[in-house]
């Protein structure tokens, strides 16, 4: 299965293309970080909760990582769709034991596999304040707990006007992700092609 | 780049839009959340076609069915409810009454308080829906204002600081003792810093007015020793859920709640639950109900636990109801629903709920005008910016509104004007109490330059940054060696503040009395206990009830500018 969703804001609008490639494995090299996003990210939903096209979330996340000469591997959670499930996973499948997990809204999270699944390292749960900054900055301290590094954590922005403009659109667009959830699928390794959208 | 050098088919013109459409589009009401309903998943207020039908069956004194459930199919929280929340004696009578007939007991004010609660103490809660949903808002702010447990309206105050600041904290706490808060809550940005902010607070709110009672709002354990060793006051924030999914993602049950609130009880201690409209459907698991069939599903856990209140008024979750029609409504009916079956509410208004000032006041109206036992369960008395509950519906900014709204409409929200020579005694009292009793206890020190930004500044902004490192040891340190209520008590009278001393432990004492676990108890700025007890709410109609009158009436004229009658050329302060 593949799913192709265009970015279609902004000067240099890019595509986002997932192709599944079979189960999830644990990886075997310590220098690697996971990615692990929810059932619908980058399928039926193409944008976070403020728009921001996913091919462009997931291409800073990557970036930030790749920056501190760190691999990401990207997978899909398709059983739940539950922020702290999905970041501990990845960090169970990571070779280095670090993983960020990221729901369609926006809403990240930083987990390690040996910390118990409602801690984490680090969490962004404000879906609206997250900005492509703070998406690079997450996947360059996630790379940095995978290098046994202790980065200052990012810092997490407050805005109490946030809930009246957007709490009901997230209880919208959590209860359309738990849509997608597949009880019994297992995580998958995905393919991440991200092209400009008009690059022919 | 072929393509880039083709001329693009011409844009369509983008229809011509009007200067009032532009007006309208940039006001802040539009910077608001509105969703369609979607009863399949809950996002729908009070009135789904999915909710259950009411209905009750009691065998051998056991209700054995419940609003279209068999007893076997019950999940825990029909199965609580049914026998620990509904008097199934009550039950066959009160359930025969149509839902119409019993809104109008609610409403009529010839009908005692006392007769609603016969009829109300043996309703499911899909009975007790079908009752508000027969009401509109007039007829249920009728129904509160005769429904709300104690007489006399109170109001509950925040104080926190965006940096943990335990002077700013102590200040805020006796500026809002001064301006009429009988209950003041704080929670923190970095948690360890509790043991710190709460004594703060404690010390703080007895600088204003005697008998505030303070709480800090944490994860439950630590909540409940902070409390059983007298450094807060009481506790509010044991949240209860309508649905098992939700409920069970918190490792909880009704029955671990209700051991918590006896835990609390057995040392005297007040505490109240805490649920609102929309907690379910935001966390996904609605079950297909609407918010406020959950809701009232919560209020009859709150009962069944034997508390003897509940913080609601969805609380947190209030962008939920609020996006949807008839959310509002429906959040003055929980509050409703709470008060008639005889618990104390503290009725929300305690959340940044709306960019529109008119919908800010138009949803604390039906709260304030009928009034309730807490009006705000959280009026920010810190800037927003300053408030770790993630901002409230009112703020300091809102103080002067309150004041001018309450004698327009004599309507008492429990507030009042302070002139501002007492506003600065206070907090520099209240800073300087607590700089005696970090001294005494061996705490990280307060400068006297600190006290000075604290005394005239409006939040966390204007003050010198704290040695964190040094604050957090200390926080540590008054966990290690036991810290207690006394030991706070014993600094005052060290630090040369006899009174105050006196009147935190006139409030330690009421854990051994036990006054304060009455319905909707708070404690007057003499000491005594206000509550449904001593102080029942006796609306009866016009001419009844409580009226602001006398001296309260008086103090409720003075506002910030009021011209003298006798000498126009002057203003009366």
């Amino acid at each position: 299965m593949a799913d192709t969703v265009a970015a279609r804001d902004g000067a240099a609008s890019r595509t986002l293309s997932l192709v599944e490639k079979g189960p999830a494995l644990p990886g075997r090299r310590s220098d690697e970080v996971v990615i692990g996003v929810s059932p619908a990210f980058g399928a039926f939903f193409s944008r976070t909760i403020v728009d921001i096209p996913h091919a462009d979330v997931l291409r800073e996340l990557l970036a930030g990582v790749e920056e501190q000469g760190v691999q990401a591997r990207v997978i899909r959670l398709r059983s739940s769709a539950d922020l702290a499930v999905i970041a501990h996973t990845a960090a169970k499948l990571s070779g280095s034991g670090i993983g960020i997990g990221i729901l369609s809204r926006g809403t990240t999270m930083i987990h390690q596999k040996d910390l118990l699944r409602l801690s984490n390292l680090e969490l962004f749960p404000q879906a609206p304040l997250m900005d492509l900054e703070t998406f690079r900055r997450i996947g360059r301290n996630a790379a940095r707990y995978a290098k046994g590094e202790s980065p200052e954590p990012v810092p997490s922005r407050n805005d109490y006007m946030a809930r009246p403009r957007w709490q009901a659109k997230a209880a919208l667009l959590h209860i359309k992700e738990t849509g997608f959830v597949q009880p019994d699928a297992g995580p998958v390794e995905l393919d991440v092609l991200i092209r400009l959208a008009d690059a022919g | 780049m072929s393509t880039r050098s083709t001329a693009r088919p011409q844009a369509p013109a983008v229809p011509r839009r009007s200067k009032r459409t532009e007006i309208l589009e940039n006001r802040p009401v539009n910077l608001d959340g509105f969703v369609e309903e979607w009863p399949e998943v809950g996002m729908v207020a009070m009135d789904s076609p999915y909710d259950p039908r009411p209905g009750v069956r009691v065998r051998d004194g056991v209700i054995v069915e419940m609003d279209g459930r068999e007893r076997k199919d019950f999940d825990f929280l029909d199965q609580f409810i049914a026998d620990h929340a509904i008097d199934a004696e009550a039950a066959g009578r009160a359930m025969a009454l149509s839902a119409v007939e019993i809104a109008h007991l609610l409403v009529d004010p010839k009908v005692s308080r006392r007769d609603v609660l016969a009829v109300s103490c043996g309703l499911t809660p899909a009975k007790l829906l079908e009752v508000v949903k027969t009401m509109n808002v007039v007829e249920m702010m009728m129904a509160l204002q005769k429904m709300r447990a104690r007489r006399t309206p109170a109001n509950q105050g925040h104080s926190t600081s965006a940096r943990d600041n335990p002077v700013q904290v102590a200040a805020d706490a006796a500026e809002a003792g001064l301006r009429g808060f009988r209950e003041l809550e704080t929670t923190l940005g970095v948690v360890r810093y509790a043991p710190l902010v709460a004594i703060a607070l404690q010390v703080g709110a007895q600088a204003g007015k005697p008998g505030v009672l303070t709480q800090c709002a944490l994860e439950e354990a630590t909540e409940l020793e902070l409390g059983m060793r007298g450094i807060t006051g009481y506790a509010e924030t044991i949240s209860v859920y309508g649905t098992e999914a939700v409920f069970c993602d918190g490792d909880d049950t009704p029955w671990s709640k209700a051991f918590l609130a006896s835990a609390y009880a057995s040392r005297g201690i007040k505490m109240r639950f805490t649920s609102g409209t929309g907690s379910e459907v935001q966390m996904g698991n609605a079950e297909g109900r609407s918010m406020l069939y959950l809701e009232i599903r919560c209020i009859l856990v709150a009962k069944g636990a034997g508390v003897q209140g509940l913080q609601n008024g969805s609380i947190s979750c209030i962008g939920v109801p609020g996006a949807v029609p008839s959310g509002i409504r429906a959040v003055l009916a929980e509050n409703l629903v709470a008060s008639t079956v005889d618990l104390e509410c503290a009725s929300g208004n305690d959340q940044s709920f709306s960019h529109s000032d008119m919908r800010r006041t138009a949803r604390l109206m039906p709260q304030l005008l009928p009034g309730t036992d807490f009006i705000c369960s959280g009026y920010s008395a810190v800037p927003n910016y300053d408030n770790m509950f993630a901002g409230s519906n009112l703020d300091p900014e809102d103080f002067d509104d309150w004041n001018a709204i309450q004698r327009d409409l004599q309507v008492d929200g429990a507030l009042r004007h302070v002139p501002e020579a007492e506003i600065l005694a206070a907090r520099s009292r209240a800073a300087r109490a607590l700089q005696g009793v970090f001294a005494h206890l061996g705490l990280a020190p307060i400068t006297d330059r600190e006290i000075e930004a604290v005394i005239y500044s409006h939040g966390s902004k204007e003050l010198p940054p704290r040695d964190v490192l040094e604050d957090l040891k200390s926080a540590q340190s008054v966990m290690d060696r036991g810290v207690t209520g006394l030991d706070i008590v014993k600094g005052l009278e060290a630090g040369g503040f006899p009174d105050m001393a006196e009147a935190l432990l006139g409030v330690l004492r009421q854990r051994v009395s036990g006054d304060l676990l009455h319905t909707s108890a708070i404690l007057t700025p003499e000491l005594t206990t206000l509550s449904a007890v001593n102080d029942a709410n006796d609306y009866a109609g016009p001419g009844s009830g409580y009226r602001p009158s006398g001296a309260r009436w008086e103090e409720m004229k003075r506002l910030r500018h009021v011209v003298s009658a006798r000498n126009p050329e002057q203003e009366v302060g």
